[in-house]
């Protein structure tokens, strides 16, 4: 059976491959020549150095081999080392690096995770000095770090972070630390010696690793509460490199579990510390410093999965289109010989949903890159003032921004009216130059996609996975099966765990979308999808401005509802609330996101003549590929929502409170006289004999879920014309031009 | 040039023969001519006081992109003209464009040049665009298919060409100006670096907003057909089949062809 004839287009289709430029106006870095010559750079050795060990089997070890530790040198040479770094230290890109790693970690992912995750783990030792170290602190190890220049003779450094230790010790939760650290020598008048006693487990790059940021907690009362120490690999002790471990995935990095027993100069302590009555305070707590590690280095993660869905893309096309080239019945010009398996609706349908999760993954996990470049600037700023204030340490600060909270969401009300009625406002005016305002507003917006897009992308994304490689037949699940997609499959469930699994992302989300000033960016967003919407129908951004409204509502509702024993609902013991509600926001905000960068391209696009050729092409495929996101979205989240709404309230059964709110048969047939045909429409009737309907009980009451059911109601209405761009976007699936193969290994 | 890894599908209408979408697809630095680049570059290094220009004419918003990767391999200052690169252009409009925009290079000295370029190109073998280039600049002292350049103290240089039977002649030229049309020379691809790519990108950005659009429609050309080459697969299954049979059976095949 063939695939029905769909709606014949008379639209334009999307006719190659989107290229690079126009992903460059997508992610909005058309402009940055640096990033797009770093992204060819890590190209040449992702599909290059990195596609040859995967093909050749260099996964099949845990061990670090030789051929493995290649890579380091492609690193160096290509400049994903030093992408880190700024150019004082050694590298070339001044500036915010989220961007940058977003885009290293995407190219390298694009052919295997394990790669990406290897080349960004130094970049991961690193943070903690980069976010909270001193400045001799920053100015020794980045510049350690630095890949050689020509003409030096020197072997840049490699580090690690450490902070999971054997179970029963930290792994998610990062407060049971068992790491210690105590005085080992004080001298008057000296810099104190300690001794760090830490064990680790699972921990990135520590097969050649010479220096490692550890998590460690005093157990001396002359040392107060945690900190991050540097260790050395030629420090006095032991510094045992550990095991290999054994895993299944990602093994083009090195993890090991190491130990370390060594004395270091107090002055390893990240970010440094003072003596206060004869007692070291580190100036941050372990938690302090990781904090702002993860904030950032999560959203590469992120994008790692996304890559993989992205890159699935063409060797599934080509798999289905050659699919039966070569058999005698398939000679050239019939439809089974040019479309092979692009002749079967079904293919194609699951194909565009993992192209329109791609889209959406990459869309969230890079806005939320942009969004951390845009803020790493502010929160220097932010710091300053605060400084100059005397501000110092967590709660105050707290109170300190309870203000600018107020000022900010003043802010957001102007923002919400239309633009004449905020032309002449000074007050607009002053807040928007107002950093400190400008600085909470975009840390409430980073603080949610921080958590959403490596909960989402990894997570949902995973699932995708297993889609595309299901589409490759047999074939998938073999070592060779083009793209690698049965190892991305793998690679991308550790990318849901690792630097914190999906249940870390959601608790912490839990926490951040409860900001006010998210909430009500939140909620002007809705606005700015239906505006969208009626500038540009076929988005779907209609129906998913309804989505944004029924979440919200359930939100508000779930604030103050209780199941049955009086019980709050919205509680963070009550993760069987909470989770699936931040889940719920997350499909919403990769929609949103994937919208908005198809608007900036059809903006942009006109201007690149190389984009401009096919552009309407692409923007309708984009368009009906975020309509088909949107869907799911719509679906995923109507679902989530009634299940809260509807599912933490009894059912209502055959029984005397039951019978309370059903007719009585004999009051039925009295009101028919008045109402003709009323016993049809009024299910729950029960006999005077106690006889009643086959079924559960009486049907739930809904009171005050009206506004609830309204919404649902008109969402699932929004749904309206959605498959038929699904219908679309799959025609065009083949119709588009692909390369002749696939160009890695190269 | 379109990457040779795309699908390239001839497509004709009015005027010249074009590729399928040829816009849209990825394009790469001709592999030509980046022997000659590279070449060019390894032994500007070791002359001093040399400098490289890359003289290149594509679709102006595609050098963009090749310059993203090409402008990271070694140093030069660019120059750019806007034209169509799908190899379906005449080497006797290319050659002229080029000289011009290499003439119009601020202070060069054309009795200084050596001009490096691919022997042939991989989207068109004609291999006559160095030599009629040579030819419009007065330069006549040419080599195709270059190997290898060598250059004594004397300012004189030995030249490697290829030639029949996997063989190399070798000549020595008094000294510039020289047109060397190059092989694949000796060296590898140098990798990426972004530093180099950075510095390049000063000069590069402001070529390319400069860059003139060429008339390179070829005129007069006509071309009587444009296809892609057939697949063919005629497999047969033998076992056993002794050397001579096999030998004996291709010379047949080759034979009727
Ligand atoms: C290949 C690899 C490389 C790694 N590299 C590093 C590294 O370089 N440095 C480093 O320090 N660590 C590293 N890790 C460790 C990694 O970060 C942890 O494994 C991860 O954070 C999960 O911790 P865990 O293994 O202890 O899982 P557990 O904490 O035991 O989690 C098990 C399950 O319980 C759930 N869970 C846990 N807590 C909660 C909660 N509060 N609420 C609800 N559910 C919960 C989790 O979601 C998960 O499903 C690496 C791990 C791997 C596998």
């Amino acid at each position: 059976m063939a695939t029905p004839s769909v709606e014949k287009p008379t639209y334009e289709t999307i006719r190659t491959l989107p290229g690079d430029d126009v992903r460059q106006i997508l992610w909005r870095y058309s402009d940055r020549y640096d990033l797009q010559m770093l992204v060819q750079s890590v190209r040449s050795v992702a599909r290059g150095l990195v596609a040859h060990l995967v093909a050749e089997g260099a996964r099949n070890t845990h061990e670090w081999t030789d051929r493995k530790n290649e890579l380091l040198k492609a690193y160096d040479e290509s400049g994903v080392s030093a992408s880190f770094l700024e150019p004082e230290e050694g590298g070339f890109i001044a500036g915010p690096k989220n961007m940058v790693l977003a885009l290293v970690a995407y190219e390298l992912a694009w052919v295997d995770g394990g790669a990406a995750t290897g080349a960004l783990a130094g970049c991961l030792a690193l943070s903690p000095i980069h976010e909270r170290g001193t400045v001799e602190q920053k100015k020794h190890y980045m510049s350690l770090c630095a890949p050689p220049q020509p003409g030096e003779d020197r072997k840049p450094w490699r580090g690690s972070f450490c902070l999971t230790e054997p179970i029963p010790y930290v792994g998610v939760d990062t407060g049971m630390l068992n790491g210690k650290l105590r005085v080992a020598e004080w001298k008057d008048g000296e810099e104190p010696m300690l001794q760090v006693d830490k064990r680790g487990r699972f921990i990135t790059n520590m097969g050649f690793a010479n220096f490692v940021t550890a998590a460690v907690q005093s157990v001396d009362e002359r040392i107060k509460g945690s900190c991050i120490v540097i260790l050395e690999e030629n420090d006095p002790g032991i510094f045992d490199r550990g095991t290999p471990t054994k895993k299944m995935v990602h093994q083009l990095s090195s993890t090991n579990d190491p130990i370390f027993s060594l004395k270091v100069p107090a002055s390893r302590i990240v970010g440094g510390y003072t003596v206060k009555d004869g007692v070291i305070v580190p100036n941050f707590d372990h938690s302090e410093v990781i904090e702002a590690v993860f904030k950032r280095t999560r959203v590469t993660v992120a994008l790692m999965t996304s890559a993989k869905l992205l890159s699935a893309i063409e060797p599934i096309i080509r798999y289905q289109r050659g699919r039966f080239r070569g058999a005698e019945q398939a000679t050239p010009g019939t439809i089974r010989y040019d479309l092979g398996l692009q002749q079967r609706e079904d293919a194609l349908h699951r194909l565009v949903d993992i192209w329109a999760m791609g889209e959406a993954s990459a869309a969230l996990g890079f806005a939320a890159a942009r969004c951390f470049d845009v803020l790493d600037p502010l929160e220097k700023e932010k710091n300053t003032i605060l400084e100059e204030k005397g501000i110092r340490g967590g709660k105050s600060e707290m109170k300190f921004f309870k203000g600018v909270q107020k000022d900010a969401i003043d802010f957001l009300n102007l923002c919400a009216k239309p633009e004449e009625a905020r032309a002449n406002s000074t007050r607009f005016v002053e807040l928007h130059e107002n950093k400190l305002v400008q600085y909470a507003i975009l840390d409430a917006v980073a603080g949610v996609l921080c958590p959403a897009s490596k909960l989402w992308n990894t997570g949902k994304g995973n699932v995708l996975m297993r889609e595309a490689v299901s589409l490759m037949g047999g074939y998938g699940i073999t070592e060779d099966c083009p793209g690698f997609l049965g190892q991305k499959w793998m690679d991308s469930q550790l990318e849901a765990t690792y630097e914190g699994p999906e249940a870390v992302q959601r608790r912490n989300l839990t926490v951040t979308m409860q900001n006010e000033l998210f909430l009500k960016q939140f909620g002007n967003w809705i606005v700015e999808m239906r505006h969208i919407a009626a500038q540009k129908p076929g988005t779907g951004a209609c129906a998913l401005g309804t989505a944004m409204q029924l979440w919200l509502w359930t939100y508000k509702h779930l604030q103050h509802a209780k199941d049955p024993q009086g019980n709050k609902l919205y509680q963070s013991a009550r993760q069987g609330v909470t989770f699936p509600m931040a889940d719920a926001l997350c499909w919403l905000l990769a929609s949103r996101q994937q919208i908005l960068d198809l608007i900036e391209l059809e903006h942009r696009g006109p201007e690149n003549p190389v984009v401009a050729e096919g552009l309407a092409g692409t923007v309708q495929f984009l368009t009906d590929l975020c309509h088909v996101q949107t869907a799911r979205s719509v679906g995923e989240v109507g679902r989530i929502c009634a299940e809260l709404v509807h599912g933490f309230r009894r059912h209502p059964a055959w029984d005397e409170a039951g019978y309370k709110g059903c007719y009585a048969q004999d009051e039925m047939d009295l009101m028919e006289a008045f109402v003709p045909g009323l016993p049809a429409c009024a299910t729950d009737v029960v006999g005077l004999d106690g006889c009643h309907p086959d079924k559960a009980g009486p049907c739930a009451n809904c009171e005050g879920l009206e506004p609830f059911q309204r919404l649902r109601a008109r969402m699932d209405n929004c749904l309206t014309g959605a498959m038929l761009a699904k219908d679309r976007a799959a025609e065009a699936l083949t119709k588009v031009m692909i390369p002749e193969a696939l160009d890695y290994p190269q | 040039m379109p990457d040779p890894l795309q699908t390239l599908e001839p497509v004709t209408g009015v005027g010249l023969p074009a590729l399928k979408n040829e816009m849209m697809l990825p394009a790469v630095l001709d592999p030509w001519a980046g022997h000659a680049l590279y070449e060019a570059a390894n032994l500007a290094k070791k002359v001093p006081g040399s400098k490289v220009y890359l003289v290149s004419l594509g679709q102006k918003a595609k050098l963009q992109q090749v310059m993203m990767t090409i402008a990271q391999k070694v140093s030069f200052e660019l120059v750019a003209i806007d034209g169509p690169a799908s190899g379906f252009t005449d080497a006797h409009e290319v050659a002229p464009a080029l000289a011009a925009a290499i003439m119009a290079i601020p202070g060069i000295d054309k009795s200084r040049l050596l001009l490096f370029g691919g022997w042939e190109s991989a989207s068109r073998g004609a291999g006559a665009t160095m030599q009629i280039l040579g030819e419009i600049l007065g330069i006549t002292d040419q080599f195709e298919g270059v190997d290898e350049i060598t250059v004594q103290d004397d300012g004189s240089f030995q030249v490697l060409e290829r030639v029949e039977g996997g063989k190399h002649q070798v000549s020595t030229c008094a000294g510039t100006p020289a047109v060397l049309g190059w092989a694949t020379g000796n060296l590898g691809e140098p990798r990426n670096d972004p530093q180099v790519g950075m510095a390049n990108m000063r000069t590069v950005m402001p070529a390319l907003q400069r860059a003139k659009p060429a008339k390179v429609a070829a005129e007069g050309v006509l071309y009587g057909r444009v296809e892609l080459p057939k697949q063919q697969r005629n497999t047969r299954i033998v076992k056993d089949m002794p050397a001579d049979q096999i030998a004996r059976e291709i010379i047949e095949w080759i034979s009727q062809k």
